[in-house]
C-alpha cells in the first residue's frame, strides 16, 4: 500500500510543510526579540511602582500586588527634580525651534536646487554625525564661561542644536524631495513667487515629515545626558540632575527616575511610528 | 544672462553653515587648542602625557575598547535577526516594527537604570532565578571585584538600548533588494542561510557599513550606561574627560581624552571603510 | 494681442543645448504644437516661455512685452502639467480657484469663475471632492479648469494627455480640441504624439536635438516633408524613401531606380532641373499595385500583407529597398506574387540624396534638417495612436 501521493508535485508538497516550520520560526524569533525589549521596561515599571519600604524585598514577584506611587511621589518631590524636568522640556523646546528653523530652509535648498556645493555641503552634514559629542561639548564649556552662558537653558539648548541639526538638514530634505516639484511650478505659474508657492504648497504637504524631524530632534534633546552634565551646574536638565543623584540617591529614587525618564519616550515614538522608516532618508508609504 | 535668485540656496544654507561653524568647527578646533596646552598656558604635549600617565587611564581605555568590541557584534546579530523578522511581513507587521523600535527613545541613562533593576542584587534576574529555582541564594553581578561581570552587565544593556536604530537602517537597506534577487534564490533551491550570507549580506553592504561606522562611533562614548551599572567599578573615557572637566576642572586633560575618543573613532571609520568597501556594481 | 515671439532662444543644461537657437512666432489666438521625440528640447521650450527655465540666449516676447526675465506669474500665462500637478491638500474647488485668489479676485467672481470653468470641464459635481476621491482623467480635467479660470493670454500645455489610456485619450483629444476652439486663446501645445498634433494644430513645428526641423500646418507638413525626419517622423506608417537617379528623357525627366524599373515625369515634376541622385519620397497611400507590370511602374514583389480592418498594409520588396503600400482590404495578393507598383509622380517629394534635405524650397528647413532618419527609439516614441 503505497504512502506516497502521486496526484500532488514532490516540490510543491516539500515546500509546503517547509514553510510552515519556517515561518512557525521566524514567529518563535520575533516573539523572543519583542520579549526581550518589552520585559525589562514592564521590570522597571513594576520597580517604580513599588512602594519604598519594599524595595529591598527579596525575593519579589514578577506581578506586583499593587500598584503604588509612593516611590514616584518621593522621586518627583526629591531636590530639583521638578525644576529639571521643565528645564529639560524648555530645552528641548527651543532645540526644536532652532534646529528645525536654522535646518528646513538648508534641507529645501539641498531638496530643490541644484547648486555648486551641494554634494559637498552633504558631505559635510552627514560627517558631522561622525563626530563625537564628547569633543564638542568640553570646549564649548569653556566659551560659554566666556560668554556667560554658562549654566544655562539657552547654552545647553545650543549645543543640543548643533547635534540636532544634520539630522534636521537631512530629514528635511528628503520630505522636500517627496514633494513633486512640479506642484510649486504649477502654483507660480497661478501668481506665487517662489516664497508664496512654497508655504502654500510645499509647506503644507512637508508638514507630517517635518512634524517627525521635529519630534525626533525632541527626544535627542531630552535625552541627552553627556552635554547636559558638563554644561550645567546649579541648573541641571533632568538626565543631568539625575546622574549626578545617582551615587548618593537611594535606589528606590534610580527606579522611579528611570521610570519617569522612560515613559514619554515611549509614547513619542508610538506617534512618529509611521514615519521611522522615513527618517533615513526612505520615502514612507 | 539675468541669474534670478541665482543666489538662493546659498542663502537658504547660510544659517545652518554659519551655526555649525560656531558650534561645531569652533569647539572641535578649540578641544585641539586645549589638548596642546597646560594649565599654566604653555604649548606642548604635556597635558597628554599627564592623561596617559593617570592611573585610570589604562582601564578606561581598555574596558571602552573591550566594551565596543563585545557591544558591536551582538547588536548586529540581533539587529539583523529583528530586521529579518521585519522584512517577512509577520501578521501585526506594524506592531513588530512599533515594539523593536521603542528603545530609539529610550536613554542611556534610563536604559542603564532598567538593568540595573534587573541586576542588582536583590533585583529582578536573581528573583526569576531564584523563583525558578536555578539558584538559593542572589548572585552578585555588579561588583567591582568581578569586572568582567559588570562588564557583560553593560554589554547586555547597550545591546538592548542602541539595537533599534541599528534594525531601522538594515530594514531600510533590506527594503531596498530587489524581491527577485531573492525569489531567484529561491528558485535556485537556496536555503535561509545561503540566501542570507550570499544574497542578502552582500546586497546589504552599504546599510552596515553605514551602521557599523556610526554605531562605533557612539560606542566609543559609552557613558551613562557605565555609571548607573557600574558606578566607579569600570573606567571609560567618556567618564574621564567629563571628570576631568566637571570634577577636577581640567579641560586640558578633558580635552585630551576627548582627542582620543575622536582618534578612535576615526581609525574605526577607516577600518570599516576599508574592510567593508561598498563596490558600484552593487547597485544593479 | 497676444502673439508670442521666441527669438534665437537657447538653452543650456550643464554643456548640452537643450533649446538651440530656436525662432518661433505665434499668431494671437493660434494654436501651435511643439513636436518631436524625446529629448528634442519641445519641453525645455514651453518650460522657457512659461519662465519656469531661464534662458541663455536669446528673447521671449509676448505681446508687446519682452519677457525673457521676468518670473512665471509675471507673463499672464497659464500651463497645464504632464503630470496634471493638482494639489492634493485643496479641494477640487480650492485647485480651479487658486490662481484667483492668488490675484486677489472678489470672492463672487472667483465662484462664478471656477463653476464656469468646472462646467466647460464637466467636472462640477466633483468641486467638493479632494483629488486622491478623483480619477486620473478627473484630475487632468481639473488641471486644464484650473488653467482656464484664470482667462489667460497664452495656454501653455505639456503633453496633458499623454498619461491617460488610450480609449479615454481618444475622446479627451477631440473634447480639448472642440474647448480649445471654443475659447480662442493662443496656446503652445507640446506632445510626442504625431497624431495629436496632427489633428489639433493650426500649425505644427517639429524639433529635434533642440532644434527646429520644419514649422507649417499639419497638411504641409504631411505631405511636403523637410527631409527624411519629418516624412519619417509623421504618419503612419511613416513615408517610404528610395533611392533614385534623374536623367534626361524623351519627354521630360525619368527617375531611374536600380533593379526596379523607371517612372516618366513630366513638366510640373517638382525637381527644378536637378539631375542625378535623389531620394524619392511617396506616402503608402499613394501607392497603387497593379497585378501586372510593366508601363511606366515599378517592379514590387511582395514580402507581407497586414490586414488591418479599414485597409490592408503591404510591405514590398521593390530593387533593394523596402515599401509600404496601403490596399483596400478586398485586394487579394499572395505572397511573392510580383506585382506593378504605381507611383504617382504628383505626389512624390524629391529630398535631395547628400543632405537629404527637399529640393523644393515650399517648405523652409529649420536648422534642424537634414539630420538623417528617424532612429528607431525616436520612431517608437510616436505612438500610431
Amino acid at each position: 500500500m503505497s504512502v506516497v501521493r502521486h496526484d500532488i508535485p514532490l516540490a510543491r508538497r516539500r515546500s509546503g510543510r517547509e514553510h510552515l516550520v519556517g515561518r512557525a520560526l521566524i514567529y518563535l524569533a520575533a516573539t523572543l526579540l519583542a520579549l526581550f525589549i518589552l520585559v525589562p521596561i514592564y521590570l522597571i515599571a513594576v520597580s517604580a511602582f513599588t512602594p519604598p519600604d519594599r524595595a529591598f524585598d527579596f525575593p519579589r514577584s514578577v506581578v506586583p500586588a499593587e500598584l503604588n506611587f509612593e516611590t514616584i511621589v518621593f522621586f518627583l518631590n526629591a531636590f530639583g527634580v521638578v525644576d529639571s524636568f521643565w528645564r529639560s522640556v524648555i530645552v528641548a523646546m527651543i532645540t526644536l525651534v532652532l534646529a528645525l528653523l536654522i535646518g528646513a530652509p538648508a534641507g529645501y535648498a539641498i531638496a530643490r536646487y541644484a547648486f555648486r556645493g551641494r554634494s559637498g555641503f552633504r558631505l559635510v552634514i552627514l560627517s558631522t554625525r561622525a563626530f563625537p559629542i564628547v569633543i564638542l561639548a568640553i570646549p564649548l564649556a569653556v566659551t560659554y564661561r566666556l560668554w556667560g552662558i554658562n549654566d544655562s537653558v539657552i547654552g545647553v539648548a545650543l549645543m543640543h542644536t548643533a547635534l540636532a541639526l544634520p539630522f534636521t538638514v537631512l530629514i528635511t530634505s528628503s520630505v522636500f524631495v517627496s514633494v513633486p516639484r512640479e506642484l510649486e511650478e504649477a502654483a507660480q505659474t497661478l501668481g506665487c513667487n517662489p516664497l508664496q508657492a512654497f508655504l502654500r504648497v510645499s509647506l503644507p504637504l512637508a508638514l507630517p515629515g517635518l512634524a517627525a524631524a521635529a519630534i525626533f530632534t525632541w527626544v535627542l534633546s531630552w535625552n541627552d545626558v553627556f552635554a547636559a552634565v558638563i554644561l550645567t551646574l546649579q541648573n541641571p536638565t533632568l538626565p543631568a540632575r539625575i546622574l549626578t543623584a545617582l551615587t548618593q540617591s537611594p535606589i528606590y529614587f534610580q527606579f522611579a527616575a528611570g521610570f519617569v525618564m522612560l515613559v514619554p519616550s515611549l509614547v513619542v515614538i508610538f506617534f512618529i511610528r509611521k514615519y521611522l522608516l522615513g527618517l533615513w532618508g526612505r520615502v514612507v508609504k | 544672462m539675468t541669474a534670478r535668485l541665482g543666489w538662493a540656496p546659498y542663502a537658504l544654507l547660510l544659517p545652518s553653515l554659519a551655526f555649525l561653524a560656531v558650534f561645531f568647527a569652533t569647539p572641535m578646533v578649540q578641544a585641539f587648542g586645549l589638548a596642546f596646552q597646560s594649565p599654566d598656558g604653555t604649548f606642548g604635549v604635556s597635558s597628554i602625557e599627564r592623561m596617559l600617565g593617570d592611573a585610570r587611564f589604562r582601564s578606561a581605555l581598555l574596558t571602552t575598547v573591550a566594551l565596543v568590541v563585545l557591544i558591536i557584534p551582538i547588536q548586529f546579530a540581533l539587529a539583523m535577526s529583528m530586521a529579518l523578522v521585519i522584512n517577512a511581513r509577520l501578521k501585526g507587521q506594524g506592531l513588530w516594527l512599533y515594539v523593536y523600535a521603542l528603545p530609539l527613545g529610550i536613554s542611556e541613562l534610563a536604559a542603564g537604570i532598567v538593568w540595573v533593576s534587573i541586576f542588582t542584587q536583590s533585583g529582578w534576574l536573581n528573583s526569576i532565578l531564584m523563583g525558578f529555582g536555578i539558584i538559593d541564594r542572589p548572585i552578585t553581578w555588579q561588583s567591582a571585584e568581578t569586572p568582567w561581570l559588570l562588564i557583560m552587565c553593560v554589554v547586555i544593556a547597550e545591546a538592548w538600548r542602541a539595537t533599534s536604530i541599528i534594525m531601522i537602517i538594515l530594514v531600510a537597506g533590506l527594503q531596498s533588494i530587489p524581491r527577485e534577487f531573492i525569489e531567484a534564490a529561491d528558485v535556485y533551491g537556496a536555503t535561509t542561510w545561503q540566501k542570507v550570507r550570499r544574497v542578502i549580506l552582500p546586497m546589504l553592504r552599504p546599510s552596515l557599513q553605514v551602521a557599523l561606522i556610526l554605531r562605533t562611533i557612539l560606542a566609543f562614548q559609552v557613558f551613562a550606561t557605565v555609571i548607573a551599572i557600574a558606578g566607579s567599578g569600570l573606567f571609560v573615557l567618556a567618564r574621564e574627560a567629563q571628570r576631568w572637566a566637571t570634577d577636577i576642572q581640567n579641560d586640558h586633560i578633558a580635552a585630551a581624552y576627548a582627542g582620543l575618543i575622536l582618534v578612535l573613532s576615526l581609525f574605526s571609520t577607516v577600518l570599516f571603510l576599508v574592510l567593508l568597501p561598498t563596490k558600484d556594481e552593487q547597485q544593479l | 494681442m497676444a502673439e508670442i515671439r521666441v527669438e534665437r532662444v537657447t538653452k543650456l543644461f550643464k554643456n548640452v543645448r537643450a533649446v538651440d537657437d530656436v525662432s518661433l512666432t505665434i499668431a494671437d489666438g493660434e494654436f501651435m504644437v511643439l513636436l518631436g521625440p524625446s529629448g528634442c528640447g519641445k519641453t525645455t521650450l514651453l518650460r522657457s516661455i512659461a519662465g519656469l527655465e531661464q534662458i541663455d540666449g536669446g528673447r521671449i516676447v509676448i505681446g508687446d512685452r519682452n519677457v525673457s526675465d521676468l518670473p512665471p506669474r509675471k507673463r499672464n500665462i497659464a500651463m497645464v502639467f504632464q503630470s496634471y500637478a493638482v494639489f492634493p491638500h485643496m479641494t477640487v474647488f480650492e485647485n480651479i480657484a487658486f490662481g484667483l485668489r492668488m490675484r486677489k479676485a472678489p470672492k463672487a467672481e472667483i465662484h462664478t469663475q471656477v463653476q464656469e470653468a468646472a462646467e466647460l470641464l464637466h467636472i462640477e459635481n466633483l468641486l467638493d471632492r479632494y483629488p486622491s476621491q478623483t480619477s486620473g482623467g478627473q484630475r487632468q480635467r481639473i488641471a486644464v479648469a484650473r488653467a482656464l479660470a484664470m482667462q489667460p493670454q497664452v495656454l501653455l500645455m505639456d503633453e496633458p494627455l499623454s498619461n491617460l489610456d488610450a480609449l479615454l485619450r481618444l475622446e479627451a483629444r477631440a473634447e480639448l480640441k472642440r474647448l480649445l476652439n471654443e475659447i480662442g486663446s493662443t496656446t503652445i501645445y507640446v506632445t510626442h504624439d504625431q497624431v495629436e498634433a496632427m489633428s489639433m494644430g493650426d500649425r505644427v513645428a517639429v524639433m529635434r536635438g533642440g532644434r527646429l526641423v520644419q514649422v507649417g500646418d499639419p497638411l504641409t507638413i504631411y505631405d511636403g516633408p523637410v527631409d527624411r525626419f519629418v516624412g519619417g517622423f509623421i504618419g503612419n506608417p511613416p513615408m517610404n524613401f528610395l533611392a533614385a537617379t534623374i536623367r534626361a528623357g524623351d519627354a521630360g525627366a525619368v527617375a531611374e531606380l536600380s533593379d526596379a524599373g523607371e517612372i516618366r515625369l513630366d513638366a510640373a515634376d517638382g525637381l527644378g532641373g536637378h539631375r542625378g541622385p535623389v531620394l524619392l519620397g511617396i506616402r503608402a497611400e499613394n501607392i497603387e499595385l497593379h497585378s501586372r507590370t510593366g508601363g511606366g511602374m515599378l517592379r514590387g514583389r511582395v514580402l507581407v500583407v497586414e490586414p488591418l480592418g479599414s485597409h490592408n498594409l503591404v510591405t514590398l520588396q521593390v530593387g533593394g529597398e523596402q515599401l509600404k503600400a496601403i490596399t483596400r482590404p478586398d485586394e487579394r495578393l499572395e505572397l511573392d506574387q510580383e506585382v506593378g507598383v504605381g507611383i504617382d509622380p504628383a505626389r512624390i517629394r524629391w529630398l535631395d540624396a547628400e543632405r537629404e534635405v527637399a529640393l523644393t524650397d515650399d517648405a523652409e528647413a529649420g536648422p534642424g534638417a537634414g539630420l538623417g532618419p528617424p532612429t528607431p527609439e525616436e520612431r517608437d516614441a510616436a505612438p500610431p495612436g
